[in-house]
């Protein structure tokens, strides 16, 4: 099963929103946050965000959701330490929706490939 | 046994330590008002988990890369968390660096922070102040200056980087939302840049 990360500066913004998708699949175990720094306060960190995706990964990969700024170029760093130990990828979708999407996507079974392309596809929809 | 390369790192530290409302400032003006509280704070993780007594120059500055990238926490972060470690992988099993290392090290710690940031020069980063740096250093070093001349010139090199880089739009990071207003504003990341190249320098002076 495909693992998620979630990363933000904001340590509630990312626990918010494995609370929120979860909803959507509330037997589904591989979701992690990594928000804000070890004491709590706001950034990022790549050392976090690294455990965190060794944590998520159940051998088929984790799918990175990232909210802006420090938080891309951090999580790139965590991918670029992991030396390709297993495959991990950041989504190119918004926090919320994308993490919604995946955690749908991932509970139901499908490859990284398929998680990523369907929180993708997120960005396009339309709120009004 | 002589100086540590803690030393030199310590030094730097307390640079960017004592700095750190000066840099908070800089990035107040064009950005989100936390370079110098996550630099300081991050240069602080590093005086306290970075061995005092090595010798194996790439070990410690590779601690002190690692150490930056889960402490600073900006984007400041990853940045100077790459290139300290991209500098431990040239001094790699290296006791004492020589002349010759230096353009070598900068090098690495350019193109490291190149790849992290997708940054060229002339987008108001800190590699506005490396790279003129590293290119007055080696034509002061081709020119037949030490040590001590070419890290003069690589220095003011850098602050020329930094002068410069209050004439240029950003186009990275948090101030390249502020597009045409962040002219007129220095780089805080070009400035803090330059003030660990001074610190080296000072250090190398005694």
């Amino acid at each position: 099963m495909v693992g998620i990360v979630i990363v933000s500066h904001s340590c509630k913004i990312a626990e918010g929103v494995c609370d929120l998708a979860l909803q959507m699949a509330s037997d589904y175990k591989k979701m992690i946050p990594a928000g804000g720094l070890e004491d709590g306060s706001l950034g990022t960190d790549p050392m976090r965000i690294l455990d965190a995706v060794r944590s998520a990964n159940d051998g088929d990969g984790v799918a990175i959701f990232v909210d802006l700024g420090s938080g891309i170029m951090s999580a790139e760093t965590a991918i670029d330490l992991l030396d390709g130990e297993f495959p991990a990828r950041i989504a190119d979708a918004p926090l919320v929706e994308g993490a919604v999407v995946a955690v749908i996507e991932a509970a139901t079974g499908a490859s990284l490939e398929e998680v990523i392309q369907a929180a993708e596809n997120a960005r396009g929809e339309e709120k009004l | 046994m002589g100086t540590k390369i803690y030393d030199c790192i310590s030094r730097i530290a307390e640079r960017i330590i004592e700095n750190k409302d000066y840099l908070t400032d800089l990035d107040r003006e064009i950005g989100d008002a936390d370079h110098g509280v996550n630099m300081a704070r991050g240069f602080q993780a590093v005086l306290e988990k970075v061995p005092r007594d090595s010798d194996d120059v790439g070990a410690v500055l590779k601690k002190t890369g690692m150490t930056l990238l889960s402490t600073v926490g900006g984007a400041s972060g990853p940045l100077y968390g790459t290139a300290f470690m991209e500098a431990g992988k040239v001094a790699a099993g290296k006791e004492a660096l020589t002349t010759g290392d230096v353009p070598a090290i900068m090098n690495a710690v350019i193109e490291g922070i190149q790849k992290r940031g997708k940054a060229v020069r002339g987008e108001k980063t800190m590699l506005d102040a490396l790279i003129p740096a590293l290119e007055a250093y080696t034509e002061q070093l081709e020119a037949g200056s030490d040590l001590s001349g070419a890290m003069d010139a690589a220095c003011a090199a850098a602050r020329d980087g930094v002068e410069f880089t209050k004439t240029i739009r950003a186009t990275k990071g948090r101030a390249s939302y502020l597009g045409d207003r962040s002219i007129g504003h220095q780089d805080p990341g070009a400035t803090s840049a330059t003030l660990i190249m001074e610190a080296v320098r000072d250090f190398l002076r005694g």
